[in-house]
C-alpha cells in the first residue's frame, strides 16, 4: 500500500515540475528579440525618482524597441534612494526629482563615484502641478498661492471663505465644507507644491518644502492615481496635471493675471527661471523660480533630473549614453509627453542637456 | 531497540539527531528574527528628524503607529468577536446538519482569499459605500469624539479599515470557537434541556461556560492577527500617523505594519532602519499577545495533549 | 393556521401546554417587519441600507415582544439570541458574497491569453499581462515549500517520535505556536535584514521571498505534520519493532508513508495560505515588469505585489491598471481555491482505503 500511496504521490508531482520547466523555459509573450538590427546589447540599470516612472517607461520601451539586445531596467524607488544607491556605485545612472545638494555632501560622493570627475546632471523632465478640486457647479476657479496654502494649512476651511471669494467675483461658491487631499508617501511633487507655498505665499506657508507632506490633517493617498482616486465633491489637491482627468483645475495666481496649468506654461516658467550658476560645468541645475510674473508662465511645476558620471568602460558606455541622449531628444521628450503627460523641455535647455550628454567619454 | 547492532544504532542515532536539528532550525529561526531586526532596527533607534517623516525621535514617531495599530484591532475584535460568535453557534448549534456544512465552507472561503483581495475590496467596493453612513453618524451622533466628524468623503477611514480587518479576523475566531463549541459535552447539553431549558438557556448554561478560555483564546489569536495585517489596512486607510478617537474622519491614525508597506519603497538609509526597528516593536507586541493566547490555551484545557 | 396572535384565554384551556406562538411566527414577523420598514422608508424616503437596517430592528423588538406577550419572558430571550445570531451570520457572509461578485465580475473581462502570457515590459496603453507575476509567485513559493517541508516534516517527526513530552519539545511546540502568530511584514521584514545583512544593503530577490515566506509556512507544516504523525495508530509501529527493524527506518518505511496522505494535504494548505502574502515580497522581492526566472538575483514581481502596485501606483493610465489588478486578484483567489481543492481531493485519494 505504501509503495502506491508513493507512486500516487511521485507521479503527479514530477508532472507537475517538468510542466513547470517546459513553461519556464520560454519567456514572456511579448518579451521576443524583435528582428530590429542594432549592435548595442547589455544591460544598465537605473533608480530614483518616481515622478519619472511613467517617462522611464516610455523612454525604456522607445530604447529597447530601436536595440532589442538592450535591457534598461528601472527601479522608481525615490529619488533618494536614487542618488543614494548612484553614489555607492550600484546603478549606472540615478533620477532625482531635485538635484544634487551640496550640503548634504551628494556632489562630493558623486564627484567620488564618478573616479574623482565631477557628475553629469541634466533637466529630464518636467511637469506642471494643478491644484484640483471638484465642487459642484463652479468650474472654474482662480486662487492665489497665499490662498492655497491658507487651504491646506487648514485656516480657510469653507468653499465659500472670503479669501476665496475675493479672487472669484461672480462666480457662486457653495458653504462646502473643504477637504484637503494630500500624498502620503514621500513624493517630488508634494516637494515642488510645498516650495512653492513657501516661496509664493506671502507668508501664509510656516512651513519647509519636503518631500513628506509636512501637516497631520486632510486626507492622505498614495500616489498621483490615488490623489485623484480621493478627491470628492468639496475636496481639493495637488497633482501632476496630466492625470488630473474629469476634475477641475484652478488658475492660479501669476503676476495680476491668474494662469491655467499647462506643459507650455511649465516650459516657460522653466525657461525664464536661472541655471545655477555656483555649479560645475557638466551640472545643468535649475534655480525655479517660483515668484515669476513672467505673462503666461506656470511656475507650479516639477523639474526632475538624470545624474550619470562623465566616463564609463566601454561596456556601459554606448548604452548609457545612448539611452540618455534618446531621453532628451526630441523624440525621447515627446515620447514622454504623450505617455507620461509631460511638458516637452524647452529647446535651449534641450540643446544645453544634449551637449552635456555628448561629452560622455571612455574611462 | 536500544540493544541493536552498531550499524543499526547510528541511523537512529543520525536521523534522531537530525530530527532534533530541524526543530532547533525553527527555535532558531524564530531568535533569529528577534536578532535581525534588532541588528538592522538599531540605528533606526537614534534616528533623526528627517528620517522620521517629521517626528522629533523614534519614540514620538512610534507611539501613534503603536496607538493605530491598536486602536484598528480592537474595533476589528469588537466588530469580529460577536459576528464570530453568532456563526460559530450557527453552525454548531441552531442550523441543520446540511447548512451548517455549507456554512462551514463558505467561512474556510473567507479565510482562504488573500489579504491584498480584502484590501482592494475595501478600497473599491466598502469604502465608496460606507460614507453615507459615517454622513449619518457625523449629523446625529456627532456629539461623541468617536464620529466628531467632519467625515471622511472617500469612506477610507479607520473605522472602514477595522471593518475589512473584522472580516479577515471572523473566519479565525469562527473556526476555534466552533470546534469548542461542538466538544462540548453531550450530557451537560442534554442534561440542561431535560430540565426545561431553551436552547439559549441551555447554550448560557452548558456551551458558554465550557468554550470560555477557547473564545478568550479565538479572540486574541484574532487580535494577533488583525495587529499585523498590512496589505488590506495600507490599501485603504488614508493615513497621516495621529493620535485621534475620530474614527470617522479623513486624517486617521496609521498602523506600524501599514506604515512599513506604505513608506518602505522611498525611505532610504536610516529610515530603513527606523522603519524594521517599528517592525520589530510589532513584533513584540503580537509575540506578546500570541505568547498570552497561548499561554491561556494551555493553562485551561490540561484535557488537550499540546 | 390559527389565529395570529392567540387570545390570553387559551392558555386556561390547555393548562399542561404553555401557549407557543405559530410555527411560522418567524416568517409572519419578518414579513411584517418587512413590510413597515419598506413603507417606512418609502414615505420618508430612505435608501436601502436605513431600510434594511430598520426592516431588521422591527423583527428583532417585535418578535420578541410578542413572544413575550404570548409565551414568556424566556422563550422571547430565546426567540431574540435565535434571531441575533442567524443576523450575525447574515452580516458575515454578505462582506463575503460581495467581495466573490465583485472579483469575479470586475476580473472575469481582463482575462485573456494575451493577459496570462505577456509581462508588462514594454508595455505603455493598454493592458498588458501578468506572465511574470504567476512565474514570479510560482517560483516563490516552491522556494518556499523547499525549504519548509524538510524543516517542518523533521522537526514534526522529533516532536512525535523523539521529544514527546521532553522539555525542548514543549517549548519547540509551543513556539510553533506563537510562530503561527508573526505578522507577515515581520517575516518579509527579517528576511530582508538578513540578506541586507548577508549580501549586502538593500538586496532584493526571489529567494529573500521564498525565506520571508517559509518563516510563515513552517510553522503550518509541523502543526499539520505533528497532528498526522499523531494519528499513525501505535500498534503499526510496534509490530515494526518487533520485527526487529530500527526506528529510524519504522519512521521512513511505515509511519511517514502511512501518514503521507495527511501530510501533503497540510503542506497543499500550507501552500495555500502563503501563495497570497503581499507584504513580506513587497519588502523582500520588489517589483519588476519583465520576466525573471532567477530567484537569486534582481527582483521579482509577483501576483499579490502586482495586485497591490497596479492598484495603489498604477502610473499614467490609472483605469487599465486597476482592471488588471482585478484580473490578477481573480487568477490569484483561482489559484488559492485551486489548491484547497487539491488538498481535499489528496487527502481522499491518498488516504489508505482501509481503515484501522
Amino acid at each position: 500500500m505504501n509503495r502506491t500511496v508513493l507512486r500516487r504521490v511521485a507521479a503527479p508531482c514530477i508532472a507537475t515540475l517538468a510542466l513547470g520547466l517546459a513553461v519556464s523555459a520560454c519567456g514572456a509573450g511579448n518579451e521576443d528579440t524583435g528582428s530590429k538590427t542594432s549592435n548595442l546589447s547589455g544591460t544598465i540599470k537605473g533608480a530614483g525618482s518616481s515622478a519619472q516612472e511613467a517617462a522611464m517607461k516610455a523612454w525604456r520601451a522607445g530604447f529597447q524597441t530601436d536595440n532589442p539586445k538592450v535591457t534598461v531596467n528601472y527601479d522608481p524607488s525615490g529619488s533618494g534612494a536614487g542618488v543614494e544607491q548612484f553614489n555607492a556605485g550600484a546603478i549606472d545612472f540615478a533620477a532625482s526629482d531635485a538635484a544634487l545638494d551640496p550640503t548634504k555632501g551628494e556632489v562630493d560622493a558623486a564627484k567620488a563615484r564618478c573616479g574623482g570627475k565631477n557628475a553629469l546632471e541634466v533637466p529630464s523632465y518636467v511637469s506642471p502641478i494643478a491644484v484640483v478640486y471638484k465642487l459642484n457647479g463652479v468650474d472654474k476657479l482662480n486662487l492665489s498661492a497665499k490662498t492655497i496654502a491658507d487651504i491646506f494649512s487648514g485656516k480657510v476651511t469653507k468653499w465659500n471663505d472670503a479669501e476665496i471669494a475675493a479672487d472669484n467675483s461672480g462666480v457662486t461658491l457653495p458653504s462646502t465644507a473643504i477637504t484637503t487631499v494630500h500624498r502620503g508617501d514621500e513624493s517630488g511633487t508634494t516637494k515642488n507644491f510645498t516650495d512653492y507655498l513657501s516661496k509664493a505665499g506671502e507668508g501664509a506657508w510656516k512651513y519647509d518644502p519636503d518631500k513628506v507632506w509636512p501637516l497631520k490633517s486632510g486626507e492622505a493617498a498614495t500616489g498621483t492615481s490615488g490623489v485623484i482616486a480621493a478627491i470628492k465633491e468639496g475636496s481639493i489637491g495637488y497633482a501632476d496635471e496630466s492625470q488630473a482627468g474629469d476634475l477641475s483645475k484652478a488658475n492660479i495666481k501669476v503676476g495680476d493675471a491668474f494662469t491655467a496649468p499647462s506643459a507650455e506654461g511649465a516650459a516657460k516658467a522653466l525657461e525664464v527661471s536661472p541655471i545655477d550658476d555656483t555649479r560645475t560645468e557638466g551640472d545643468l541645475a535649475i534655480k525655479v523660480d517660483r515668484t515669476t510674473t513672467e505673462a503666461g508662465a506656470y511656475p507650479l511645476f516639477l523639474a526632475s533630473y538624470v545624474i550619470a558620471c562623465p566616463t564609463y568602460d566601454a561596456a556601459k558606455l554606448d548604452l548609457v549614453k545612448g539611452f540618455l541622449k534618446y531621453v532628451v531628444s526630441t523624440a525621447g521628450q515627446q515620447a514622454a509627453a504623450s505617455n507620461a503627460g509631460s511638458a516637452p523641455l524647452p529647446a535651449s535647455l534641450q540643446t544645453k542637456a544634449a551637449a552635456i550628454i555628448d561629452t560622455i567619454a571612455a574611462k | 531497540m536500544k540493544a541493536g547492532s552498531p550499524k543499526r544504532r547510528l541511523g537512529d542515532l543520525v536521523f534522531s539527531n537530525l530530527t532534533r536539528a530541524a526543530g532547533l532550525t525553527i527555535l532558531v529561526a524564530l531568535a533569529g528574527v528577534g536578532i535581525f531586526l534588532l541588528a538592522q532596527g538599531a540605528p533606526g533607534l537614534t534616528a533623526g528628524k528627517e528620517d522620521l517623516r517629521g517626528h522629533a525621535n523614534f519614540l514620538s514617531y512610534v507611539a501613534p503607529l503603536v496607538f493605530g495599530t491598536l486602536l484598528a484591532a480592537v474595533l476589528a475584535l469588537l466588530i469580529a468577536v460577536p459576528l464570530a460568535l453568532g456563526v460559530a453557534l450557527s453552525i454548531s448549534h441552531f442550523a441543520p446538519r446540511r447548512l451548517a456544512t455549507v456554512i462551514g465552507y463558505l467561512v474556510d472561503l473567507l479565510a482562504a482569499v488573500p489579504s491584498v483581495v480584502y484590501g482592494l475590496w475595501g478600497i473599491g467596493v466598502l469604502g465608496p459605500k460606507i460614507v453615507p453612513l459615517y454622513e449619518w453618524l457625523d449629523k446625529h451622533v456627532g456629539w461623541l469624539p468617536f464620529f466628531a466628524g467632519p467625515y471622511s468623503n472617500t469612506g477610507r477611514t479607520i473605522l472602514t479599515a477595522s471593518i475589512v480587518l473584522a472580516l479577515m479576523v471572523i473566519p479565525i475566531v469562527t473556526a476555534i470557537t466552533r470546534e469548542i463549541f461542538m466538544q462540548t459535552p453531550r450530557l451537560n447539553e442534554e442534561a440542561a434541556l431535560a430540565l426545561g431549558a431553551t436552547r439559549w438557556e441551555m447554550i448560557r448554561l452548558a456551551v458558554l461556560p465550557y468554550g470560555r478560555s477557547g473564545i478568550v483564546s479565538a479572540a486574541m489569536l484574532g487580535l494577533g492577527r488583525a495587529l499585523g495585517e498590512t496589505m488590506a489596512v495600507a490599501l485603504v486607510l488614508s493615513a497621516s500617523n495621529v493620535v485621534t478617537w475620530n474614527l470617522i474622519s479623513s486624517t486617521n491614525p496609521s498602523t506600524i505594519a501599514a506604515n512599513i508597506a506604505l513608506t518602505f519603497s522611498d525611505a532610504t538609509g536610516t529610515a530603513r532602519n527606523a522603519l524594521i526597528a517599528s517592525g520589530l516593536v510589532l513584533f513584540v507586541i503580537t509575540f506578546v499577545v500570541n505568547f498570552a493566547a497561548r499561554a491561556i490555551v494551555a493553562r485551561y484545557e490540561p484535557g488537550r495533549k499540546k | 393556521m390559527t389565529a395570529v396572535a392567540p387570545e390570553p384565554s387559551l392558555v386556561v384551556e390547555h393548562p399542561l401546554q404553555r401557549p407557543r406562538l405559530p410555527k411560522l411566527a418567524p416568517l409572519i414577523a419578518a414579513v411584517i417587519a418587512a413590510a413597515a420598514a419598506v413603507l417606512l422608508g418609502l414615505s420618508l424616503g430612505w435608501g436601502v441600507a436605513p431600510i434594511v437596517v430598520t426592516g431588521g430592528l422591527i423583527y428583532l423588538v417585535g418578535l420578541s415582544t410578542w413572544s413575550r406577550l404570548v409565551e414568556n419572558a424566556r422563550a422571547a430571550t430565546d426567540r431574540l439570541v435565535t434571531s441575533l445570531v442567524w443576523t450575525a451570520l447574515v452580516i458575515a457572509l454578505i462582506p463575503l458574497i460581495s467581495l466573490l461578485y465583485t472579483v469575479i465580475s470586475k476580473g472575469s473581462s481582463s482575462i485573456n491569453a494575451k493577459f496570462l502570457t505577456w509581462s508588462m515590459r514594454n508595455v505603455l496603453d493598454g493592458p498588458g499581462g501578468i506572465y511574470h507575476a504567476i512565474m514570479g509567485t510560482l517560483i516563490i513559493t516552491l522556494g518556499a515549500a523547499i525549504i519548509s517541508v524538510p524543516i517542518g516534516l523533521l522537526a514534526a517527526v522529533y516532536l512525535v517520535e523523539y521529544g514527546q513530552h521532553s522539555r525542548l519539545a514543549s517549548w519547540i511546540r509551543f513556539l510553533v505556536d506563537v510562530m503561527t502568530g508573526i505578522p507577515s511584514i515581520v517575516a518579509g521584514l527579517f528576511a530582508y535584514a538578513l540578506f541586507s545583512i548577508i549580501v549586502g544593503p538593500g538586496t532584493q530577490m526571489g529567494f529573500g521571498g521564498s525565506v520571508a515566506l517559509s518563516i510563515l509556512m513552517i510553522p503550518i507544516v509541523v502543526r499539520s505534520s505533528e497532528e498526522m504523525l499523531k494519528l499513525v495508530p501505535t500498534d503499526l509501529r510496534e509490530a515494526s519493532y518487533a520485527l526487529g527493524v530500527p526506528k529510524w527506518k519504522t519512521i521512513l518505511k511505515v509511519v511517514i508513508p502511512t501518514a503521507m496522505a495527511g501530510i501533503i494535504t497540510g503542506v497543499t494548505l500550507a501552500i495555500a495560505r502563503v501563495i497570497g502574502e503581499t507584504a513580506p515580497l513587497l519588502i523582500i522581492c520588489g517589483a519588476t515588469d519583465s520576466v525573471n526566472l532567477n530567484p537569486f538575483s534582481g527582483q521579482m514581481a509577483s501576483l499579490p505585489v502586482f495586485i497591490y502596485s497596479s492598484y495603489q501606483s498604477p502610473g499614467a493610465n490609472p483605469e487599465v491598471l486597476r482592471q488588471m489588478a482585478w484580473g490578477a486578484a481573480l487568477v490569484l483567489i483561482i489559484i488559492v481555491m485551486a489548491l484547497n481543492i487539491l488538498a481535499r481531493v489528496l487527502g481522499k485519494v491518498l488516504s489508505p482505503k482501509t481503515g484501522h
